[in-house]
């Protein structure tokens, strides 16, 4: 229902574009005769909904349609791209999420001590660096003060698997920083309303141990945190756009921007279905852990 | 009919007390970033950039776009604080003109997606129903992409200019200031003072800015400063990505992706616009966190 919605988004959006998509390819010295001709052919004289009916249709069947800026079909190009992102997303995602869980209940267990004081301090810098400047400085310091990694990740087919995972890590990194933050800052938040509730008093008293009492706290402090999880996929797809564009990675998110670039129209609006088709797909994930955590809910 | 309406003493009695609530709202949050420090530190530094946004063409030693054609990559020297770039530009003239570029961007874009999205949210959640329905299924679907991408998809069917910047970041934040506005006025819609406005006869959208609005003002401002750090890491983002302003402007965002292939040469280029950036998040962050802390009823 939503991703209808926002097919039907995308489409608008792009189309309402002022400019001409056939004087895009033709150049402004075409004559008026080819101008034309060219839209005819390119379906571009009919009207809106039936133009959209087809494309839908085809996005439907498995025809993406022919990317204007490469000349050859979208579709291995899109899911190209979008396997190497899924990579790189997930690595962050899967160090990103335990780490940050890690750290919001360690910051909650020592509450306004030190090591919290540091743990918040921490989140707020990463939280106020763009994704773009956090790239910029690690490639700086980790690539060229300290040659380490290298600052581009241009994949190489035959590169051994260990440089090609190297190349990883920065922008891997990058990520990380950008999504630790928020959740930290929430999972801390709610696992310190957590242990002032009367269920963990009540654990306390009947003299469990103190991990377990934890272990009972986290379980409902996880509520809100997965929620955060879930927006934060968002984040992280509009990060990847970014990073990649910082380290030269050759995945969806380049795509995206050379495709706005070039006003490749046919690109454009594959990449943008299924980054959103991605996003939702998180945020449904989110609710069925929400039903799994919370027996209560139920949909 | 309107004999039949008792006469009214007051003949607008929203329309005075409106403005001072708007005063009362004001005053409540600068009382709450006096009361907090982290407030208080984020307001000294958003100053320090409020006055290199005003001042700062005036105050920078050289014009943005002066080439020093012997001084080119230079490292920061004494006549070069910060160090020039590839065509021997001063990096430090160049960080203090974009301060007004950059804030400006993200301050008017603020303002806009606030004003749509409290227009919005009013509407919605006053009238409710099919109007309300509709309203917030297409603020769902405007929030189904992530941000920057909403945004560079504006951009693109736009075209790439810093005014563009500005009309996609609003439409990434309408939803999200709908939706804080949508509650207040549930919340608000069953009021005595409403109530009094419709059997009066006002009509909706005097009810909407002249009752409602006015009592909303503090989450509506609240919500600004919090939105106002987002801002500057999308316009900056965007600016980085190409889509905003164009070369030679010294947008930020767009001297640090200009950095880019002299990193390892030069890297004094990225780190004065990064500094920049990054100072002015911080303290909008801190601003924000600190009223909302001490906003929140506890």
């Amino acid at each position: 229902m939503v991703l209808a919605v926002v097919s039907v988004l995308v489409f608008a959006i792009v189309q309402i574009l002022p400019g001409d998509v056939a004087t895009e390819i033709l150049g402004t010295s075409a004559t008026p005769e080819d101008l034309a001709a060219l839209r005819v052919k390119l379906g571009l004289t009919r009207p809106a909904p039936v133009r959209y009916a087809e494309w839908i249709g085809g996005v439907v069947r498995g025809d993406w349609g022919l990317s204007l800026l490469y000349q050859m079909p979208v579709r291995p190009l899109v899911l190209e791209g979008l396997g190497r992102s899924a990579m790189l997303a997930g690595l962050a995602l899967v160090i990103a999420v335990p780490l940050s869980i890690g750290l919001g209940v360690v910051a909650s267990l020592r509450r306004d001590r030190f090591l919290d004081h540091a743990i918040s301090t921490l989140t707020l810098i990463a939280l106020s660096l763009p994704e773009f400047v956090w790239g910029t400085l690690l490639i700086l310091l980790l690539a060229y003060r300290f040659r380490i990694f290298p600052p581009s990740s241009l994949v190489d087919p035959t590169a051994s698997l260990g440089s090609l995972a190297s190349s990883l890590v920065l922008p891997v990194l990058t990520l990380i920083l950008a999504l630790l933050a928020q959740m930290t800052r929430m999972t801390r938040a709610s696992m310190i309303d957590a242990l002032r509730q009367p269920f963990t008093e009540a654990a306390r008293l009947r003299g469990l141990r103190p991990r377990v009492v934890v272990a009972h706290a986290l379980r409902n402090a996880l509520l809100p945190t997965v929620g955060i999880v879930a927006l934060n996929v968002g984040f992280l797809l509009g990060g990847i756009v970014i990073v990649e564009t910082v380290f030269a990675y050759p995945g969806l998110g380049r795509l995206l921007v050379d495709s706005v670039n070039h006003r490749d129209v046919p690109m454009l609006q594959m990449a943008t279905l299924v980054v959103a088709s991605a996003y939702g797909l998180a945020n449904l994930g989110a609710d069925v852990v929400y039903a799994y955590l919370d027996p209560r809910i139920r949909y | 009919m309107a004999e039949l309406l008792p006469p009214v003493a007051d003949p607008l009695p929203g329309s005075p007390a409106a403005t001072a609530r708007r005063w009362v709202a004001l005053r409540r949050v600068a009382g709450a970033v006096r009361g907090s420090k982290a407030a208080t530190v984020g307001a000294a530094i958003l100053a320090v950039h409020l006055v290199l946004a005003v001042l700062g063409p005036a105050l920078a030693p050289y014009p943005y776009t002066a080439f020093h054609m012997t001084h080119l990559l230079e490292a920061p020297s004494r006549q070069f604080l910060a160090g020039t770039d590839q065509f021997g530009r001063d990096q430090l003239s160049r960080v203090m003109w974009g301060a007004r570029g950059t804030l400006t961007l993200a301050a008017v874009s603020t303002v806009l997606g606030e004003a749509l999205g409290v227009t919005v949210g009013l509407v919605g959640g006053y009238y409710r129903g099919v109007v309300d329905e509709v309203l917030m299924r297409t603020m769902d679907a405007l929030m189904a992409f992530p941000s920057i991408l909403l945004a560079m998809l504006i951009l693109t069917s736009l075209g790439h200019s810093p005014a563009y910047v500005v009309v996609g970041i609003s439409v990434v934040f309408m939803p999200r200031a709908a939706r804080v506005l949508r509650g207040v006025v549930l919340s608000l819609a069953a009021s005595e003072f409403v109530d009094a406005a419709r059997v009066r006869g006002e009509r909706g959208w005097y009810i909407l800015f002249r009752e409602l609005l006015p009592n909303a003002w503090t989450p509506v401002i609240v919500d600004s400063t919090i939105r106002f750090s987002y801002a500057i890491l999308l316009a900056t983002s965007l600016g980085f990505l190409g889509l905003g302003a164009a070369p030679p402007s010294p947008d930020w965002g767009l001297m640090i992706n200009e950095a880019l292939p002299f990193l390892n040469q030069a890297p004094w280029l990225a780190l004065l616009p990064a500094l920049a950036i990054s100072s002015a998040v911080v303290g909008a962050n801190l601003l924000g966190d600190g009223i909302q802390a001490s906003l929140r009823p506890e």
